[in-house]
């Protein structure tokens, strides 16, 4: 029986700047925002929407009769929030609130800058607090004060502007960017965490499955074919040889390699399944399938919980291996 | 339980392009969903339920954006349903949507899936590279190469077939007025000359990104009847799912879409799918997955298909048309290209795809796979009623 | 229309953070092991299988397709995943056997909520271009929904407060909840509120877990258990994302479910209710009298794996089902903010 340690663990944050276009009922809307202004939409009921949608709620019917509405109005309901997470508009204790604006008939829901849950109210008038230098986005809205609000509680902390987006020749604004950060912490099986534990030791560590006895590496939490943990575990050499591969070379967003290289499937020696690495070490247009490699280490300094203490994979100069040896791991 | 008969009323689609920047997320869906319902000639109250699929959320920075999509969808009051098995999902999504008439639970279904590409960058969604992960991924491109090579070795194809392949699709699009690249002047010889991308694989032979969306109206037997010029039945479905990676996995013949196949075929009566089948559209992101799945497929025998292709059977006027609409190689909403495929083979034996109508098309396949060639959902389509 | 029946349900443990993967496959294959076990089945007697998850509670593309390694997907399986709440997929595949072409189907759902910030992440559900970017949370949404039932007097905080103290009660019974505990309605109230208007009792606990249930058509079920729980009415629908534009304290959508489902004379109801005055919202809704047993399990207050959590609701009602404790039951899911999208299964132990 394997001993258990905590299966490893790391943060992952993946963050992209989305561009969205808008349409033309949107595009009017962030348009009039960076205008300083606030246009609804009337619904097949008559009601004002605020913001517009473009299709009634009610008949699905797209909606095209846009009205000009106030920047101040009526708290419907609200919330308190006593830490603020990253993004939201105001970065100091505030209230959330759906507000009805004076022309409307629904409620915008948006931040309203109060120092404590005593200062608002259900029935409460605010007004917009504009964003210094509006572009055409919800968050010209920078946060809503109290109608009657004077300059003593002071601009309220807020989150790092939205890159602005290039205007159509006639101002309209087309596209908003919103940037979504997302900050996971990710975890690897306990089977792959004795695996990259090994590698840390410069050691290659499969296992086999107690069903089927195919030996993977990396180890799995689950043999695909029989959905029990690998258990045994089986020290596998650095060499090996490389089933099939592709010689990439299109560079990309987030590429971590400068291309051309050779991605190549590595079958290691006493493996029953390849992995994707690189094979470096030889013009890309040597590599063939079948060719034998070995691991090229990264400096045992350098070493870590990956894969990557492997830098690649070179060629050993041994005679090919033939291609009925491995073509069933195709 | 007793099967109900289910048919395809209309079908939709948008124009696609890189990035339609003229739109919103719900103005691309409408532009789709407005044309399937003029094409079924339904209204809004005609509609029991709404299926909607699409790729990951990350493409659009979205989570489940069915829910926010609702009003436009005229799903306000009533059964909404969201769909994804990877790049299947487009066809997966129409087979759910036929299995809710199929059952009896509803009448008149509306399906729709899209990916508006443009809102992100897929190769990026595509490649993030977990913690402790090696940071080799370059895409699908570079995911699926390595396999389109071993298919050559394991087959001995010439190393031509790729361009054959997409010169065919790629004027096949010239003739489709919603494909996204309509290039009625490539040849042989650029698309041998274009870069190779991701080796063995050239630019010309790949996908391009596109933002789009594809629906369709399917209904009862009832419904069926009353489409002016006959609807496309659904003759049988199959939808199969294997692990991404295993010992000894198939990676260019996979099991599941040979288990798919079968099932498609017994479902629908089918015996000798070459001889039946008047057209089909096929999933091939790049080309060499047309020779690819037609072996899956059972289309011809294994090691085969490249010689299908090179025949010519493959042209809209061959024995076998695939992609008469130019396929995946011209258009590739990644989460709509599934269902595109599923609804071009609905227009065919409709008799309303225009340009590239195969004359005489009774039966046709609709198919999608993602993944790393694990998901396949496929449908079998026809102009006369299923037997039985 | 035939009959399809819950005919097995087994659930991970949930708890506040897990150490496993995103892709739930340590929660799973204990899960589906029992599942099998209770219902003598093994994965090649299942003719179609249907998962929901989601991939922004993992934070990548695609982190659902490796779970189907818990099940040892090969030789390949019928099988069909959504992004929703594993309610959805149950709901997918009571369709699947209704048309005939399987007899059999599983179920599950997983997540792993811990991740990253759930009630961070859970903004992007809300409309991207006017509501998304200003990162409104989930329990602020929920905030804004609960003050509007308190200001028109629809409930107070006294009923929100027995809705927790019967929940966790109730969850003391069950092993797998996350939390559980005997509280009086009056020492709940003396706690401070962490989200005006909401106290901590108020708001359901992060929670990783899976849950996973077996479906047989009514023959095959009664060769499986004793009394299976045959599923007599299954409806779902969804409200306008518009939350300034409904009445947030009402639920139209699973009104209409259960207007059609066809509620009356059930016994007991699970709730799918992540926040206490939303199981109020509910019983409303639904109609429910105070002869009405709600959430025995101790509901998504005790414990809310999410994707898994509705599914888990229709489990633990069939369980009641086939112990023989009930014999007619309803189960709710709900999915997307305040409300949005709810689904109502009933379940009779017909004989």
């Amino acid at each position: 029986m394997i001993t258990e340690e905590t299966p490893l663990h790391a943060p992952l944050e993946i963050g992209f700047d989305y561009t969205r276009s808008l349409g033309p009922v949107l595009a009017h809307f962030m348009t009039q925002l960076a205008n300083r202004r606030i246009t609804g939409i009337r619904g097949s009921d008559g009601r004002v929407h605020v913001p517009p949608v473009e299709y009634d709620p009610h008949t699905a019917e797209a909606l095209t009769e846009f009205v000009d509405v106030s920047d101040v109005g009526t708290v419907r309901t609200w919330s308190w929030v006593s830490h603020p997470v990253e993004g939201q508009p105001i970065q100091r204790p505030f209230a959330w609130a759906l507000i009805t604006l004076d022309g409307a008939d629904t409620a915008l829901l948006h931040a309203v800058d109060v120092d404590s849950t005593e200062q608002i109210h259900t029935g409460m008038r605010v007004r917009v607090r504009w964003a210094d230098e509006p572009v055409g986005h919800i968050t010209d809205i920078a946060y809503f004060v109290p109608a009657d609000a004077g300059e003593e509680r002071g601009d309220a902390p807020t989150p790092p502007r939205p890159p602005a987006t290039e205007r159509a020749e006639d101002g309209t604004v087309r596209t908003v960017i919103t940037p979504i950060q997302l900050d996971y912490t990710h975890s690897v099986s306990p089977e792959e965490s004795r695996y990259l534990r090994a590698l840390a030791e410069g050691r290659m560590l499969g296992q086999r499955c107690p069903e089927c006895e195919k030996v993977y590496i990396p180890p799995r939490g689950a043999c695909p074919t029989d959905g029990v943990p690998t258990t045994t575990e089986v020290e596998l050499p650095d060499t090996g040889i490389v089933t099939t591969f592709c010689i990439v070379n299109v560079p990309f967003l987030g590429q971590r390699i400068q291309p051309p290289y050779v991605t190549a499937y590595i079958l290691l020696d006493g493996a029953d399944i390849p992995f994707l690495h690189l094979v470096l070490g030889c013009e890309a247009d040597e590599v063939r399938m079948g060719m034998r490699v070995r691991a090229a280490w990264k400096p045992r300094e350098e070493w870590e919980t990956s894969l990557q203490n492997v830098s690649h994979f070179e060629p050993t100069g041994e005679p090919d291996a033939p291609y009925d040896s491995y073509a069933h791991h195709l | 339980m007793t099967k109900q008969r289910a048919a395809v009323l209309g079908t939709g689609q948008t124009h696609h392009t890189t990035k339609r920047t003229d739109v919103s997320m719900p103005g691309l869906l409408r532009e789709a969903v407005d044309r399937a319902m003029r094409d079924a000639r339904v209204e809004w109250s005609d509609i029991d339920a709404v299926v909607l699929g699409k790729a990951p959320d990350l493409f659009e920075g979205v989570m489940m954006p069915e829910l926010f999509l609702a009003d436009a969808l005229g799903a306000n009051g009533k059964p909404l349903l969201r769909v994804h098995t990877a790049g299947s999902v487009g066809g997966s999504t129409a087979l759910v949507a036929a299995s809710l008439v199929q059952s009896g639970v509803h009448r008149r279904v509306l399906t729709v899936a899209y990916e508006k590409q443009s809102e992100s960058n897929a190769m990026w969604a595509l490649s993030i590279a977990p913690p402790f992960s090696m940071p080799v991924g370059a895409g699908a491109g570079g995911y699926f190469a390595p396999h389109v090579r071993s298919y050559i070795r394991r087959t001995d194809a010439p190393d031509h077939i790729g361009a054959l392949v997409a010169v065919k699709d790629r004027r096949n699009g010239a003739l489709n007025p919603y494909a996204h690249l309509r290039q009625e002047d490539i040849t042989f010889d650029s698309v041998r000359a274009s870069q190779m991308l991701w080796d063995p694989i050239r630019y010309d032979e790949t996908c391009p990104s596109s933002d789009g969306a594809c629906a369709m109206v399917l209904g009862d037997e009832a419904a069926g009847d009353a489409v002016d010029g006959g609807a496309a039945w659904v003759h049988g479905t199959a939808m199969r799912t294997e692990p991404t990676t295993f010992a000894g996995r198939d990676q260019v013949n996979p099991q599941a879409g040979k288990d798919a196949a079968a099932a498609l075929w017994k479902a629908a009566g089918i015996t000798d799918p070459l001889s039946e089948i008047d057209v089909a559209e096929l999933y091939v992101p790049f080309s060499w997955f047309e020779p690819m799945w037609l072996e899956n497929l059972g289309f011809t025998e294994e090691g085969s298909g490249w010689k299908l292709t090179e025949s010519g059977a493959t042209a809209l006027d061959g024995t076998l048309p695939v992609n008469p609409s130019g396929g995946v190689l011209c258009t590739n909403p990644i989460g709509a290209s599934g269902m595109l495929r599923c609804a071009e083979a609905a227009k065919q034996v409709m008799g309303r795809a225009g340009d590239y109508q195969v004359d005489g098309a009774r039966k046709a396949v609709g198919h999608a796979y993602g993944g790393g060639s694990q998901y396949f959902a496929m449908w079998l389509v026809g102009a006369d009623k299923p037997v039985g | 229309m035939s009959n399809v029946a819950v005919v097995g349900f087994a659930q991970a443990p949930n708890v506040r953070n897990t150490q496993g993967t995103t892709n739930g496959v340590e929660m799973l294959v204990p899960t589906l092991a029992e599942a099998f076990e209770q219902t003598g089945l093994s994965k090649s007697d299942i003719g179609f299988w249907c998962s929901g998850s989601s991939d922004y509670l993992a934070g990548r593309a695609f982190s659902f397709i490796s779970a189907v390694d818990a099940i040892g997907a090969f030789p390949p399986i019928n099988e069909s995943h959504v992004e929703m709440d594993a309610a959805w997929a149950l709901y997918e595949a009571w369709v699947k056997i209704l048309t005939g072409e399987v007899d059999t189907a599983l179920v599950y759902g997983f997540g792993k909520s811990s991740a990253g910030t759930l009630r961070r992440v859970l903004s992007l559900q809300l409309d991207p271009y006017v509501a998304g970017p200003l990162w409104p949370d989930s329990i602020s949404i929920a905030g804004l929904q609960a003050r509007l039932g308190l200001e028109s007097g629809r409930w107070t905080e006294e009923a929100m407060a027995e809705v927790a103290a019967r929940s966790l009660a109730d969850a003391t019974t069950n092993d797998r909840a996350q939390r559980s505990g005997d509280a009086e309605v009056a020492e709940l109230l003396a706690n401070p509120v962490v989200a005006d208007p909401l106290r901590a009792h108020d708001i359901a606990p992060v929670t990783d877990g899976a849950s996973v249930v077996v479906l047989a058509a009514e023959e095959r079920a009664r060769e499986i258990v004793d009394r299976p729980a045959v599923i007599t009415g299954f409806e779902h629908r969804i409200d306008s994302p518009s939350l300034g534009s409904r009445d947030l304290t009402d639920s139209p959508s699973t009104r209409a479910a259960a207007a059609a489902a066809g509620i009356d004379g059930v016994e007991l109801a699970e709730l799918h209710a992540p926040f206490t005055h939303q199981e109020l919202i509910l019983r409303e809704a639904l109609g429910l009298d105070s002869g009405v047993r709600v959430n025995p399990s101790g509901g998504a207050l005790a414990a809310n794996p999410m994707f898994a959590a509705g599914l888990t609701r229709i489990g633990e009602a069939a369980k009641q089902i086939i112990d023989g404790t009930a014999g007619k039951v309803l189960a709710h899911a709900t999915s997307g903010p305040a409300l949005q999208q709810n689904l109502v299964t009933v379940l009779e132990g017909i004989r």
